[in-house]
């Protein structure tokens, strides 16, 4: 299930081909099938949708190293889980490949070239062994070059396919990749050829598929594989939008198109699209320069060392390079000194110089929060560095550096997540701010005692789950109370202007002042700092959240049903489909989930959110504005990954369990039979008016009363504490950050691995499940994993007794905060329910009477049932 | 109209039934190694050969057909399942193949077109077995490249048993009990001979079996990957036969309904066998069961396999009275291509 089992462009695995592949040649030669086969098995582990397999070699007898090689790898179900393309300029050694393989292979190919009559004949053939074809440009009188006649050559075929009943869909036309830039003028024009007929083709022939051999492409620059690489994807650049969806090509062996050198690009890209006569003239006198250009490019790489030492600062922070940059801040205190300076200038000379530049990249959007990350990272190295000369020379003279504004920053107490605070402690800090970071789970006591000692200019506040929100207002009430009048800035996945406005701004006198994403940090503290921009901005700010709070007064709350009439439009699932119970029921222990398994269902998207990259994954690698950041990002994350896989730092546990159970009211009552006690579980209604007929849902509503089955999970990622003491020491906020990024990837991963061995195994209810990452991602699967704390079940005080429920704790060493929040960090918990029409929903604003009800049916106070309740009510 | 349209004009109307277990239902009846043998002289051992008493004792067949047919049920399997080269040889019997499957095929056609008076017409499906040798495995764990048959051999046994099937009279051809979905092939490659022979179409029943929970054939492949390896066919039915009980069908069942444009045959065991290695599911139990996949929409044609009887085909018949078949959707052009899992190329 790692592989996607479908795909809009097919990369088909040429490594097993003879004719493309001088080692495998050589093996299938001498004989050595069972390496051969691993060969195969490779080329699937590394991705390849299809594998090729071509044994067309003048000194091998093909039939038989066909079905040979066919045989073999049908033995290995790693391998024969994708389907083949068998690939020969032999009829006979295709049909006796056809008769070997099981599933619905691909032939590679047949054309007109003997005439309508065998090729019909063969056509025929693939379709009463069931199998998609590839079919040549090639007629009577050869082989198609230009468009014109690769079009009316795939048209003709088509229409003779189609009129004996071939299905249009299992055709796959290949209009023929020729080799470019050779110095005869009639060549010019290959590469556009191709890619206009495919066009052409693709709008006469509905259905059908394209394909291209990249190789021939570029035969003439061979022995220069950088042209080559650059040739190859600058084709498919173009080809895929034109329709090419399928090209034998080794997929390691293609460049980003983005990444290409400017100049080859555009040498590459004149050539290929053919847009002057000296284009290949061209081509050709720049490709000299990159034969071999792979050793040499990291030769230039370094050729900066060799500059002046504050432009080598300055490069390093612009790059985020951090190898040398001890070394030259030392070079350029020393150089300083010398001059009688001191080693603040290092600071405030080349090292601000390279952050204002960084500064401004990113502040123009040319730059992207990893990459500002990474400069910080630079950027904190050398100010260790300097330190101790700092204090020294503080010691001696009794002096202290300026920064522009000192700011507290905290993650709320309860709250334990702190990507966020991280990040925006990074951005300011590379803007000359100087951030106090208390850490998480920060009591406000030592928030304000801290604000109150370090004469902070700011406070900045941080958290994710929803119980932050009242501890937010708590930090703002006390504030008032001890007399500050300093900022107050909000940030977190789950605050909101709307929540600042209405609730912690009216808690306190000073500003209060809503901050949306990282990028906004600057701007607003710099704002807040300045003696003219101030007042305008505070006062602005604090009419537009008085505005949103007499907007919110004088309009009409939403219409809420009575809790009742939300009964009685509750959600009637059909329970002649529940599930039937578990297979395994009871409580299951995963000690030490394999992290190289749940790397394969990353759901990479929220990775690139966190670090405000916006897109989802992998359409951002390639995306005009972000992509080269984001490919930079994932590249640094899959590095990491391989360490953490590698070296075991981190230790996924998880534990699940299924109990019977009935639903009661909006309550579903758990059996615990061997312990001869029940557990209810209360869970809320919407009580939102509801248009047409949908209905006012509630978890329990896909639960039979008259006797079913819940399940409940908490998985959790352990063992990341050293790594961050290490990144911590060695200043690098990066590693920080990335490592818990990855670390949440992994937490969802798990969740999301376990809940689909949930439904296959442990309760069995959709055995036969077959999804694609794409597909897990996008939630197809029948049942849900609702969390407390998240839409379906807002009330996080759940969590205990959920927790209680799997021996959570004990069994996996996720424990709970004041607050509900889960440590370690990267950890997920929720239920499982298995019924098909089962759905997230949110349950939004709810009422008075719900929070009665519930706070009843909890056995708790009203005032604990809304704080419980708090981001559900009005 | 021809059988194809026949039988899709009356799918369209009626949940269909096909006869259930013939190996159970001969047991029963107790018969000596003198009835299978006959006046045949054959030098091996009868007893067991189900398949030669079309010769030797023509009426056993001929009543379990009557009995089915009683039952209700519109399709009768022809007693066939090991009449093909390689399975007789076990027998000795390989030279009388094609006696063995016209003769089947006849005594079950007549007794088709004997319950047909009735204005209802009644289907004969010329039943194929897999044999007992493969064409995708090994049967040598240290030379997993050797194969006990090839392609062209097997090819040739079924097209023998096939013009021989059509030849007494089947309107179909049904490979059934496909453990291993080439062997399938090699049936479907055989079927497609005997038609160019006898220029005319002889439309394909297919049924896989299950040897996983996890919803795989022996061969390996998934429901969804066998039906794609397998619907250049264009078979009249496909489905699941055997395997399991109807119980742990069920997902597979479902998933194959959604995506097969052909009509859903399933015909399961009654229940999972004893530590006897008897069936004692009841009729009532089976076909509630299958019931429920009728209910949901999900099949067109609904019989029995091992250990199911008469009285379970007429519980069946009953029970799936009055539901509506299963609509027959219509795919999407897109490439669905298969190794032992299911690969779509998107439009």
């Amino acid at each position: 299930m790692n592989a996607p089992s479908s795909a809009r462009f097919v990369n088909v695995g040429e490594r097993t081909n003879v004719t493309g592949s001088a080692a495998f040649k050589k093996l299938i030669l001498a004989g050595d099938y069972a390496k051969a086969v691993e060969v195969a098995r490779q080329q699937v582990e590394n991705g390849a949708q299809v594998i090729d397999v071509n044994m067309d070699e003048g000194l091998l007898d093909a039939v038989h190293a066909m079905t040979t090689f066919l045989k073999l790898i049908a033995a290995e179900p790693d391998i024969a889980r994708v389907p083949v393309m068998i690939d020969s300029s032999k009829w006979e050694v295709i049909e006796a490949g056809l008769k070997c393989v099981s599933g619905k292979p691909i032939v590679n190919s047949i054309s007109m070239k003997e005439g309508e009559a065998p090729f019909l004949e063969q056509a025929r053939k693939c379709m009463d062994y069931g199998a998609a074809v590839v079919v040549m440009a090639f007629d009577e009188a050869g082989q198609a070059d230009s468009k014109d006649r690769k079009v009316e050559i795939c048209e003709r075929a088509y229409k003779l396919l189609t009129g004996i009943g071939f299905p249009p869909e299992d055709i796959i036309f290949d209009p023929n990749v020729f080799a470019v830039a050779t110095g005869i003028e009639e060549h010019n024009n290959y590469g556009v050829d191709f890619i206009e007929a495919v066009r052409e083709i693709r709008r006469r022939c509905p259905h059908v598929h394209f394909s291209g051999g990249l190789s021939n492409l570029s035969f003439s620059f061979r022995g220069n594989e950088p042209v080559r690489r650059a040739m190859h994807s600058i084709f498919l650049y173009h080809a895929i939008p034109a329709g090419l969806d399928m090209a034998i090509v080794n997929a390691g062996q293609l460049d980003v198109y983005d990444t290409i050198d400017p100049a080859l690009r555009q040498a590459c890209e004149d050539v290929i699209l053919n847009r002057d006569p000296g284009a290949t003239e061209r081509l050709i006198t720049l490709a000299e320069s990159f034969k071999g250009t792979d050793a040499k490019a990291e030769k230039e790489a370094e050729e900066w060392r060799g500059w002046e030492v504050t432009r080598r600062i300055e490069h390093a922070l612009v790059k985020g390079i951090d190898a040398y940059i001890v070394d030259d801040t030392e070079e350029a205190r020393a150089a300083i000194f010398a001059e009688g300076g001191r080693p603040i200038q290092v600071i405030e000379g080349p090292l601000m110089d390279g952050m204002n530049t960084v500064g401004d990249l990113f502040g123009s959007g040319k730059m992207f929060l990893p990459q500002v990350v990474k400069s910080a990272r630079v950027m904190k190295k050398a100010v260790a560095h300097l330190i101790p000369f700092i204090e020294a020379e503080k010691l001696l003279l009794g002096t202290e550096s300026q920064s522009k504004g000192r700011i507290i920053m905290a993650t709320v107490k309860g709250d334990v997540h702190d990507i966020g605070k991280n990040i925006v402690g990074v951005v300011l800090q590379c803007n000359g701010y100087e951030v106090i970071d208390l850490g998480v789970m920060v009591p406000w006591s030592r928030i304000i005692e801290t604000a109150i000692t370090e004469k902070a200019d700011m406070i900045g506040l941080s958290g994710l789950i929803t119980p932050s929100l009242d501890e937010m207002v708590t930090v703002a009430e006390e504030m008032e109370r001890a007399g500050l009048t300093i900022p107050l800035l909000i940030g977190g996945a789950t605050t909101s202007k709307l929540h600042t406005a209405l609730r912690i701004d009216p808690a306190y006198t000073g500003p209060v002042i809503h901050v949306l994403d990282a990028s906004r940090a600057v701007g607003v503290a710099s704002q807040l700092l300045s003696d003219t921009q101030r007042d305008p901005f505070v006062a602005t700010t604090a009419t537009d959240y008085q505005h949103m709070r007499d907007v919110r007064a004088g309009k009409e709350a939403t219409v809420l049903l009575s809790l009742e009439d939300a009964r009685a439009n509750g959600f009637k699932a059909d329970f002649s489909d529940k599930p039937a119970p578990p297979e395994q029921p009871g409580v299951h222990v995963f000690e030490d989930w394999d992290l190289a398994d749940l790397v394969s269902v990353f759901d990479w998207t929220p990775f690139f959110r966190a670090w405000e990259l916006a897109g989802n994954f992998p359409a951002i690698l390639d995306d005009a504005v972000v992509g080269e950041s984001a490919r930079s990002l994932y590249a640094d994350a899959l590095a990491m990954l391989e360490k953490i896989i590698d070296e075991k730092w981190l230790t996924a546990k998880g534990v699940c369990g299924f109990w019977p159970c009935a639903r009661d009211g909006d309550d579903v009552e758990l059996y615990l039979t061997e312990e001869e006690r029940h557990v209810r579980l209360p869970f809320l209604r919407q009580q939102i008016r509801k248009s047409r007929d949908r209905a006012n849902y509630c978890l329990a509503d896909f639960i039979d009363p008259d006797g079913d089955w819940i399940g409940g999970f908490a998985v959790g990622i352990h063992g990341i504490e050293p790594h961050l003491e290490r990144f911590r020491a060695a200043h690098d906020d990066y590693s920080d950050i990335l490592l818990k990024a990855l670390a949440d990837r992994f937490a969802e991963a798990f969740a999301e691995r376990l809940h689909s061995h949930v439904r296959t195994t442990l309760w069995g209810y959709a055995p036969n499940e077959q999804l694609t990452n794409e597909a897990l991602i996008r939630e197809e699967y029948r049942g849900i994993r609702p969390a407390p704390g998240y839409p379906a079940c807002p009330d996080h005080s759940l969590k205990p007794i959920l927790f209680e429920l799997l021996g959570a704790t004990a069994k996996t060493g996720i424990t709970l905060t004041e607050s509900y929040a889960m440590l370690p960090t990267a950890a997920v918990s929720g239920f499982y329910f298995g019924h098909p029409q089962a759905e997230y929903f949110g349950v939004a604003r709810i009422g008075r009477d719900q929070v009665e009800d519930y706070a009843a049916r909890r056995g708790a106070d009203i005032a604990t049932a809304e704080r419980w309740l708090r981001p559900n009510l009005d | 109209m021809t059988p194809r349209e026949q039988f899709l004009a009356e799918a369209a109307k009626r949940i269909l039934i096909i006869d259930g277990a013939f190996g159970t239902e001969i047991q029963q009846r107790k018969l000596t190694e003198a009835d299978y043998a006959g006046s045949l002289g054959l030098s091996k051992d009868q007893k067991g050969n189900n398949d030669i008493l079309a010769i030797t004792r023509p009426d056993v067949p001929e009543a379990i057909h009557r009995a089915y047919f009683a039952a209700g049920a519109d399709i009768a399997e022809t007693n066939t399942f090991s009449a093909n080269r390689i399975s007789q040889a076990d027998y000795g019997a390989e030279h009388l193949v094609r006696e063995i499957n016209v003769e089947s095929a006849r005594l079950a056609r007549r007794v088709a077109d004997e319950f047909a008076a009735d204005g209802r017409p009644r289907f004969v499906a010329g039943a194929i077995g897999p044999t007992n040798k493969t064409l995708s495995l090994s049967p040598d764990v240290n030379d997993p490249g050797f194969r006990e048959i090839d392609w062209d051999e097997l090819v040739d046994v079924y097209r023998q048993q096939v013009a021989a099937l059509v030849e007494g009279g089947a309107d179909f051809i049904l490979i059934e009990t496909v453990f291993d979905t080439l062997n399938a092939k090699a049936g479907i490659m055989a079927v497609r001979k005997v038609e160019q022979e006898l220029g005319r179409e002889v439309p394909i029943m297919l049924s896989m079996t299950l040897t996983d929970l996890s919803g795989r054939n022996l061969s390996g492949h998934t429901v969804e990957a066998f039906w794609y390896a397998v619907r250049h066919a264009k078979p009249l039915t496909i489905g699941l036969n055997c395997s399991f009980g109807a119980t742990q069908l069920r997902p597979h069942v479902r998933a194959l309904s959604a995506i097969a444009d052909a009509a859903i045959m399933v015909y399961p065991n009654a229940g999972l066998p004893n530590e006897l290695g008897q069936y004692d599911e009841l009729p009532e139990e089976t076909a509630a069961l299958v019931r429920e996949w009728a209910a949901a929409g999900q099949v067109n044609v609904l019989g029995g396999c091992c250990g199911s009887t008469p009285a379970h085909i007429a519980a069946i018949a009953k029970a799936a009275q009055g539901l509506t078949p299963r609509q027959i959707p219509q795919l999407d052009a897109v490439t669905r291509l298969a190794g032992l899992e299911p690969f779509i190329m998107a439009a």
